[in-house]
């Protein structure tokens, strides 16, 4: 049609869509978030805006877009301002691969967990720009704490997604998802228990989620990294962390929870991946209300001396069974 | 032995000490809320009759627009952030039969019986910006005029707000509860149907 | 380096300049305050921080001061009960006491025996609140938000019950020269009779959510190490020297009113550490509930009223002498001391507080650690910042 080749009009709906779905996700997890939180509290949470506060985050929104955008002195104003769009970009890119239903899949990648994984890393990136550029003491402690947490908790991460990709044979998520179609037996959850337990635990660290957000310490660094940063500044890295935690929660749907497959062979939809995305939300949420902190040294510590040795015997013992 | 104790199964307790908290929170997930939700709920009213909000006067039995007080000014003496400000009536002036007693009794060389000033403030003004609510005054008075009220949901704007003429709220409260009676003008009805 | 010289080239203010004076190559000043969600209160602390580790730490403390003392020299005896509410918000009821007992050794007065049971019925009610606020706060400090919910409602039902003899729900002032304001009625005695039990079922909740979680477990021990040498010579008590392992506390070493006829323990721990501490005040919220429990026993049989007949008014004149008395508050050893020149206003009334002896071992037990473990320390002093600068 007009000479425009199909696939990259598919490209552009699905980048779209993505974003969309971000957008939403954003809203409809902070609503989330703080209704959990208050319940686990025994407190309503927001009611007054909206029946049971429904429209909460959209007027939270309004009020983070109606701020005055502030520089502060003496800061690098283009790195400033680079950094919260750097966090939010790669956020939007990450949906493309992973299949919501057979229809629903932005682009088949033959390398769909490869490009996961690259843009996923990028997040590091635009946390040390905004603790430098913010020309602010507590900044830069958070973000050289922010850093190191990332890079640390991706290495067991890649480690479980690779002994996935070993006994599927292959990165792509499509085939993954197609690879768990029938009982609820036939998850990987149930071939690689060790691999998702890591997983989440890996997951909580490279989002920042408590009880590992060193980063964001509030009782501990002010605001840690993005003290400087108000209204859509401040907001962008707010939507950015709740994009981060909804793919990295479909990405584990995906590879251990079979995707858009139901327990039953035949019955499979969009709405099963909703469903498995939102139980590991929720599960990330209940979390973070009920932990204290993880100290800094022991957060790493945690990350190098269990998840590591830990994944890498799972990643052996997955290559041996192969083989055998 | 003491190291597997020490290496493996302490980390599976230690895990297992995560799962019990989350079964805690998960648990008051369930159970319904306990806060007041107000204004759709308020304290009850048990609670509330013993809390000290801020002074009021107590009126007497037989003219409860009237206060107890006596102007003896113990209570504005006594206070530790002089907040109160009490105004002593003056005695009124002689009626003519009064000052003509009065130029008799001169005459007559007795005790001339001046015309004396009720007892009650004429002014009786209370600064809730100052007081601590520690309860002094009502502990000094003498005739126990005063009490700490319940008035919890109270708003005020501006500080002068927060300055109440004391006097003024007696007389209000009094004439909310003497609410005009319907019941008086049903009882002769039923009296009638009596007879 | 003298801070009056080159006043034009330095920047920060006077304590920043005399901290900086003796900074090393490589490391960063940075102020924890004084607007800090952590430091309870408005409390400042200068640190020299390389990389994480705390090189030295100074607290700078006056942002709060409310000169209580210089005011203690212009209220007569009887007004300035209400100050004692406010000097410490946590447990004002050990404020009270002490002072109201200073007075009552002035002037020679005995209080009646119902009015000590009262006194300490409502002493040990606030000691478990001021507790579980320090709790609530301290986790949340660390990060969990949740348990200072649930701390919270604990301290409603015991604010309700505080309210009915006092008024108020947290600055009491309602101890008089010679007893206490307002007598217990029956329906308050019944609500502590249905607290008690309430509260020995939920403390095992706190210690499953909390106390034996690995992650509160792992940030709290070992950290902030304050031993009996260093207790001694900073002068702190509470459960900051029990947590050192020395089992001196106010109510049974130097027993005062009516403490002497109750079977309590003195919790101590012997590790110096956060948790150590954090350990003595959770089993002192249930020494508490015994003491008052027994105390609810023995009120029946006790005489007089809830304040001595013909109590001094609040203009009252001591005879011209000085005494001191202390009692246990939830923090440490809260002592008075009062000089009375025979006027109605006191000549000189000096507070002692617990929180400004134990905030001095902060500086030394933080050498040497992790920020993060500075916010651990801080929390497990249970410092209430007004009692610091009075």
């Amino acid at each position: 049609m007009f000479g425009i080749p199909m696939i990259l009009i598919n490209l552009v709906i699905a980048a779209v869509a993505s974003i969309a779905w971000v957008a939403v996700n954003a809203l409809v997890l902070v609503y989330c978030e703080r209704k959990f939180a208050g319940h686990i509290q025994r407190r309503p949470g927001p009611f007054e805006v909206g029946p049971h506060g429904v429209l909460q985050p959209l007027i939270d929104g309004l009020k983070l877009m109606s701020k005055q955008l502030l520089t502060p002195d003496n800061s690098d104003k283009v790195l400033f301002w680079l950094a919260p769009i750097l966090s939010m970009i790669p956020v939007m890119l990450l949906f493309m691969p992973i299949p919501y239903s057979p229809l629903l899949t932005g682009m088949e990648v033959n390398l769909g967990l490869l490009l996961i994984l690259a843009f996923s890393s990028f997040n590091g990136l635009a946390v040390i720009l905004a603790g430098w550029a913010s020309n602010n003491k507590w900044g830069v402690l958070g973000a050289a704490r922010a850093v190191a947490q990332t890079v640390a908790y991706e290495i067991p991460l890649l480690l479980c997604v690779l002994a996935i990709s070993f006994m599927t044979g292959t990165l792509n998520l499509s085939e993954i998802t197609a690879q768990q179609a029938g009982w609820i037996i036939d998850w990987n959850v149930f071939k690689q228990p060790l691999a998702f337990i890591i997983f989440i635990v890996a997951m909580f660290g490279e989002t920042n989620r408590a009880p590992f957000d060193l980063a964001e310490a509030e009782s501990e660094l002010t605001a840690g990294f993005h003290t400087e940063y108000s209204s859509m500044g401040f907001g962008l890295f707010f939507m950015a962390e709740y994009g981060y935690m909804v793919a990295m929660c479909s990405i584990c749907a995906v590879l251990f929870l079979g995707g858009f497959h139901g327990p039953i062979p035949g019955i499979e939809g969009w709405w099963w991946m909703l469903l498995k995305t939102y139980a590991l939300l929720f599960l990330m949420i209940w979390a973070r209300w009920t932990y204290p902190r993880v100290r800094f040294d022991q957060l790493l510590n945690l990350n190098w001396k269990w998840l590591l040795p830990l994944a890498t015997f799972n990643l052996l013992a997955t290559a041996l069974l192969m083989k055998l | 032995m003491n190291a597997f104790k020490k290496h493996i199964w302490q980390p599976v307790k230690d895990c297992w000490s995560l799962m019990v908290g989350l079964k805690i929170t998960g648990k008051y997930f369930c159970k319904p809320l306990i806060t007041v939700h107000y204004p759709r709920e308020v304290i009850d009213s048990e609670n509330l009759s013993t809390y000290g909000g801020h002074i009021e006067q107590i009126g007497k039995p037989k003219d409860p627009a009237t206060p107890k007080c006596i102007s003896c000014m113990m209570c504005s003496t006594n206070c530790p952030s002089k907040c109160l400000t009490i105004v002593k009536q003056k005695a009124p002036k002689p009626t003519p039969e009064q000052e003509a007693a009065m130029a008799a009794a001169k005459e007559a060389g007795e005790k001339v019986v001046k015309p004396k000033a009720p007892k009650n403030p004429a002014k009786f003004n209370y600064d809730y910006t100052l007081c601590s609510l520690c309860g002094t005054c009502i502990d000094v008075c003498p005739v126990k005029s005063l009490k700490f009220s319940n008035n919890i949901y109270w708003v005020a704007t501006s500080r002068k707000e927060m300055q109440i003429d004391l006097l003024a709220r007696l007389k209000e409260q009094a004439t909310e509860l003497s609410a005009p009676a319907p019941k008086t003008e049903a009882q002769p009805a039923t009296a009638e149907k009596e007879a | 380096m003298s801070a009056y010289q080159n006043l034009e080239q330095m920047t920060g203010d006077f304590y920043t300049q005399k901290f900086e004076a003796a900074k090393q190559d490589g490391t960063l000043i940075i102020n924890m305050g004084p607007q800090h969600p952590s430091t309870h209160g408005v409390l400042r602390i200068v640190i020299e921080v390389d990389g994480e580790y705390i090189v030295r730490a100074e607290p700078v403390l006056g942002y709060l001061h409310r000169m209580h003392e210089k005011m203690g020299e212009t209220q007569t005896w009887g007004a300035f009960i209400p100050n004692m509410g406010r000097v410490d918000y946590g447990h004002p009821m050990a404020w009270n006491w002490s002072y109201v007992g200073a007075v009552e050794k002035l002037m020679g007065i005995e209080v009646p025996e119902r009015a000590e049971y009262l006194r300490v019925i409502m002493t040990e009610l606030n000691r478990i609140t001021s507790h579980l606020l320090w709790w609530g706060a301290y986790i949340l400090d660390l990060g969990a938000f949740t348990p200072i919910m649930y701390a919270f409602d604990d301290r409603e039902m015991l604010l309700d019950i505080l309210q009915r003899p006092s008024a108020s729900r947290l600055t009491y002032s309602n101890f008089r020269v010679g007893g206490v304001q307002m007598d217990l009625d029956d329906k308050c005695i019944e609500m502590i009779k249905a607290f008690i039990p309430h509260f020995r079922e939920r403390l095992p909740m706190y210690h499953d959510l909390v106390t034996e979680n690995i992650i509160l477990r792992k940030r709290i021990e070992g950290v902030g190490i304050i031993d009996q040498d260093m207790c001694r010579r900073y002068g702190c008590t509470g459960p900051v020297l029990r947590g050192a392992g020395v089992a001196y506390d106010v109510r049974k070493d130097e027993p005062y009113s009516v403490y002497d006829r109750f079977d309590f323990d003195i919790p101590t721990q012997d590790s110096a550490c956060s948790a150590g501490r954090y350990h003595v005040r959770v089993a002192e919220m249930e020494q508490s509930l015994r003491i008052i429990e027994q105390a609810l026993e023995q009120l029946p049989g006790a005489e007089g009223k809830h304040i001595m007949d013909k109590a001094p008014k609040p203009a009252m004149k001591p005879p011209a002498g000085e005494a001191y008395f202390n009692t246990e508050g939830g923090r440490g050893k809260v002592g008075i001391y009062a000089v009375s020149d025979g006027t109605k206003v006191p000549y000189r009334v000096k507070l002692r507080a617990p929180g400004f002896s134990n905030m001095n071992a902060f500086a030394e037990a933080s050498t040497g650690t992790i920020l993060a473990d500075a916010v651990a320390i801080l929390g497990s002093l249970d410092l209430i910042i007004p009692e610091l600068d009075r």
